[in-house]
């Protein structure tokens, strides 16, 4: 069936004129139709515009243009702005925001010839771990629905382990591509920070997020991130360092490669969750590579960390919305002073209140050295052990989550509990690495994934280990029931 | 009053003369219609991202070569948050605990020709926000965002000065070096130049500042001045009668001559300043610095140093002919033409009747209706004695209001100065025949009345006969008498 192709097979079909873009379209807009009111996964369909996108890029193909993601369609995260499309970050507060110009990530993908079916759903401004904060309601793990499919961005996850499209993108703050990959059963990456462009990317934690990509395969994550990357001059944090041909990276042995085993994670894991990690290192020791231990001590440090400055940075990057230029105004405000409370107070939801109140509190005068200073300290010890760890190792692997994919409602009304959720993943946010999880194995008939983290703009590096391990595996061509 | 010490700091908010605005490609031209120059990220809309202007930053370097400053290696923007319809992110963003110019002075003449040398803890770069406008709109405010993002440098000094007399020649004198320097026009009436005045007063000889008030957004010196000497006896006003000065944000009201209460400091917002995530530090090295500093221009107190030495001119007159780079480069064309031995006469030329003249009718010295060539012709028939002082006013007149060449007014108005000897005697005979009774008042030793006959010749003759002769000949035919 066409939605079980990867990337690189779809391409070649559509070189070679077997199938259009725009049967491919209709093909998922069809199985969309068909599964998404299952799963939610969605804020915003767009067939029509997705129908003419790939009649252009049937033109093209027709024209003799090949690329390998022209005609290929997909789903971006709502929180990527798309020029003349409702992008609403999964708040009412941008319910009726239309955005007037594409995020880099959305022009560059549109530029390769992509086709967009809509935007995906997501934990409101990316704050939380479950998709449950979203006020386009929670969506459903299509392994079991009554499960969620993590976050933030869930619905990309969902909609990508559901087959409902080829790829998605989402974005990582704190982990909402890897947590949500791992719990759906799709590879998820996290490039280094800098590698792929925030503009028009809504913020939450600027110096935190980072784009990514949701795939069923680390080749196809390649071929995305190898169009989603690279310098773009109205991003001052985005890097301007040559982009590899990640695809030809594939190829490469593993024979000699370093695993590092952080001890950090491996303390106290969940025995059958470590028993799947345990057979990935003995796939991996198969292919030629070497693993040893090694230590973050500061690591623990990592969720606190997080904790303050995410919230720190989102205090102020959601001060825009105020109900005076765009976005959600409250009806009949007497004044300036109303405006601006009833228009956030009711636009946002509680997830989104608690981080903005979090974060301006540690950034107040008098907390601000308690909080926002220490944990910019503790930031740097932990960059500072991944740093010295890399000088040993060439990537470190864990689990991505501490257990499969929990109850819909288990966790949404103990934040702290739900915060403990990311606990592998914020380390590589903090520290600005590169990150991918991929699937691999089951715990209670529910995904789980491998977390692979490298050194700054060891991308490449990071999707060949991917790789070589599918190449071993089959895990990531497993299908949630109801969607194969 | 007289045993009270007046304390004064000033923060100068100079414009910076840049095209586009510090972190969008925004044009900062003055006056376009509301809203029209204004993008994306002046608005600040979900998703966009700033991009430091370079230009801007050159010339907060050229600043701080200016005044002998330290110009940091690395400074870091902030974010100073606060909610106000015409911040459009809920933010500025300005710098904080790391400045890109600290510690720097400057040397300033007061009135009594005592030179002061002024501090100048820090400059710093930042945003404007943009403008309300009330006017013309019911029940309604309207907002203006051309002026959002338009680069600013605060320049804050020392609480260095005792007077408002110094406060405004401190003042004056950054007006003149910024624009020295091109990094600002200076125009008051347009917001581009302007002020906030921290004031307090102690008794003399006490060490420990009184408390201070700050008096918010003065666009003229005038309005420095009085906005000071008001709040000054204020302030002493209220602590003679037992009363206390709060710390507190005054406006000054110009219609009425007064400061009143804006907010007092328990009012005042707690700004959450932290590093902006979207902007990486700046970082200035030596090359960039060398660069900058081969575009400095002569500053003022190097030029009206040279003016001073080398055309013997009182520090007063080289001081007032160095405050505009236009004026030093006017009085330094002059004296080209008619030789720095004249340069006396050209300094009081051009403080003078052009200096009048240019007031009089509020014109830019680069738009004088008598150029330097021309005002060259009128002094070099002072100089060869064609005409006297006096007529070469006259001359002037006529020059500014039919922009005809000296030479052409003399010839055309026969103000050409009588030297010939003859005709003066003849003159001097008719006068002293019509006044016989001066003649002998004058004999008889009333010594002033030598004043009546020069008038009466001078009168006679249209003002044009030679000063010099007809004092020679004059004492020559009144003879005997006085002691003249």
């Amino acid at each position: 069936m066409l939605h079980n192709l990867f990337i690189g097979e779809l391409a070649e079909r559509l070189t070679k004129r077997q199938i259009s873009s725009v049967e491919l379209t209709r093909h998922f807009l069809s199985r969309i139709e068909r599964l998404n009111p299952g799963l939610n996964a969605f804020i915003t369909l767009t067939a029509e515009l997705a129908l003419k996108e790939a009649a252009a890029a049937d033109a093209r193909l027709a024209a003799g243009e090949t690329g390998p993601l022209l005609g290929i369609p997909l789903i971006h995260k709502d929180i990527f702005c798309t020029d003349g499309v409702r992008t609403s970050c999964g708040s009412r507060m941008l319910d009726n925001f239309v955005a007037p110009y594409d995020a880099t990530v959305v022009a560059r993908l549109k530029g390769a010839g992509t086709v967009m079916l809509g935007k995906s759903n997501m934990d409101e401004f990316a704050m939380g771990s479950s998709n449950e904060t979203s006020y386009y309601g929670p969506v459903k793990n299509p392994w079991d629905t009554t499960k969620v499919p993590g976050g933030s961005s869930g619905g990309s996850a969902a909609a990508t382990a559901a087959r409902l499209a080829p790829f998605a993108t989402g974005t990582d703050t704190g982990g909402s591509i890897r947590q949500p990959a791992a719990l759906t059963g799709v590879t998820g990456l996290k490039p280094t920070y800098g590698r792929v462009s925030r503009f028009g990317m809504i913020a939450f934690a600027s110096s935190l997020d980072q784009a990514g990509v949701f795939t069923r395969s680390a080749g196809d994550a390649a071929a995305v991130l190898q169009v989603m990357a690279g310098f773009d001059a109205r991003d001052s944090t985005c890097v301007d360092a040559p982009v590899p041909d990640y695809s030809k990276a594939l190829g490469a042995p593993l024979k000699g490669l370093k695993i590092g085993l952080l001890r950090e994670f491996f303390e106290g894991l969940e025995p059958r969750n470590a028993a799947l990690i345990e057979d990935a290192l003995t796939i991996y020791t198969g292919l030629g590579a070497e693993t040893r231990e090694v230590s973050l001590p500061h690591l623990p440090l990592s969720v606190p960390t997080y904790y303050v400055v995410a919230p720190a940075e989102c205090s102020s990057n959601l001060s825009r919305f105020d109900g005076v230029r765009f976005g959600y105004r409250c009806k009949d405000p007497k004044d300036l002073m109303d405006l601006y409370k009833r228009s956030r107070g009711e636009g946002f939801g509680a997830e989104v209140k608690r981080r903005i109140m979090t974060g301006t509190y540690v950034l107040s005068a008098g907390y601000f050295d308690a909080y926002y200073l220490k944990a910019q300290k503790a930031r740097r010890m932990i960059t500072d052990d991944f740093r010295a760890a890399f000088e040993k190792v060439d990537l470190v692997i864990g689990p991505t989550t501490p257990t499969p994919a929990f109850d819909i409602g288990a966790k949404i009304n103990d934040p702290v509990l739900m915060y403990l959720n990311d606990i592998y993943t914020i380390g590589a946010n903090l520290a600005g690495l590169p990150g991918v999880s991929i699937p691999c194995g089951f715990v209670d008939n529910l995904p789980m994934g491998l977390q692979l983290v490298g050194p700054h703009f060891a991308e490449a590096k990071l999707l060949n280990a991917a790789h070589q391990y599918q190449q071993a595996t089959d895990w990531h061509r497993h299908a949630p029931r109801g969607y194969e | 009053m007289s045993h009270w010490e007046v304390v004064i700091g000033l923060e100068i908010h100079a414009q910076l003369a840049t095209k586009s605005k510090i972190f969008s490609g925004s044009p900062t031209a003055y006056g376009a219609p509301p809203n029209t120059q204004a993008d994306l990220v002046d608005l600040g809309f979900p998703g966009v991202l700033p991009v430091l202007n370079q230009r801007a930053v050159q010339m907060a370097v050229k600043f701080g070569l200016a005044i002998d400053a330290t110009v940091a290696r690395r400074s870091v923007f902030a974010r100073k948050n606060y909610f106000y319809p015409d911040l459009p992110k809920g933010y500025q963003i300005s710098q904080y605990e790391l400045p890109i110019v600290a510690r720097g002075s400057l040397k300033v003449l007061l009135d009594d020709g005592a030179v002061k040398t002024i501090g100048i803890t820090r400059a710093h770069l930042e945003e404007d926000a943009g403008k309300s406008l009330h006017e013309g709109l019911a029940n309604a405010t309207g907002i203006d965002l051309n002026r959002a993002g338009t680069p600013l440098l605060e320049i804050v000094s020392e609480p260095d000065m005792r007077s408002a007399k110094e406060a405004v020649a401190y003042m004056k004198k950054i007006h003149t070096l910024v624009r020295y320097l091109e990094i600002c026009d200076g125009n008051m009436q347009e917001g581009s130049f302007r002020c906030d005045a921290n004031v307090s007063v102690r008794p003399k000889g006490q060490e420990k500042f009184g408390t201070r008030a700050e008096i918010k957004n003065l666009n003229s010196f005038r309005f420095v001045e009085k906005a000071i000497q008001y709040e000054v006896a204020r302030q002493v006003e209220l602590i003679e009668s037992g009363g206390k000065v709060v710390q507190e944000t005054r406006l000054y009201d110009s219609d009425k001559d007064e400061t009143r209460s804006m907010r007092s400091k328990e009012e005042a917002n707690d700004y959450r300043y932290f590093p902006d995530p979207d902007l990486l530090p700046v970082e200035i090295d030596e090359p960039f610095i060398a660069a900058v500093r081969t575009t400095l221009p002569e500053l003022p107190d190097q030029k009206a140093a040279r003016f001073a030495k080398d055309f013997a001119l009182s520090a007063y007159d080289a001081g007032v002919l160095s405050a505009s780079r236009e004026l030093g480069a006017y009085f330094e064309a002059v004296i080209t033409g008619v030789g720095a031995s004249h340069a006396k006469l050209a300094a009081n030329w051009v403080m003078g009747e052009l200096s009048s003249a240019l007031n009089r009718d509020n014109v830019d010295i680069g738009n004088s209706k008598v150029d330097p060539a021309q005002l060259t012709g009128l002094l070099r028939r002072i100089v060869d004695e064609t005409i006297s002082g006096k007529i070469a006013k006259e001359v002037f007149e006529a020059m500014w209001s039919e922009g005809k060449p000296a030479d052409a007014i003399i010839e055309a108005k026969g103000l050409r100065q009588i030297t010939d000897a003859g005709a003066i005697e003849g003159v001097i005979d008719a006068v002293i025949a019509a006044n016989p009774a001066q003649l002998a008042d004058y004999r008889s030793g009333k010594d002033k009345l030598f004043g009546f006959f020069v008038g009466q010749v001078m009168k006679a003759t249209g003002g044009k006969a030679n000063p010099a002769q007809l004092n020679e000949l004059l004492k020559t035919k009144l003879g005997g008498g006085g002691n003249a």
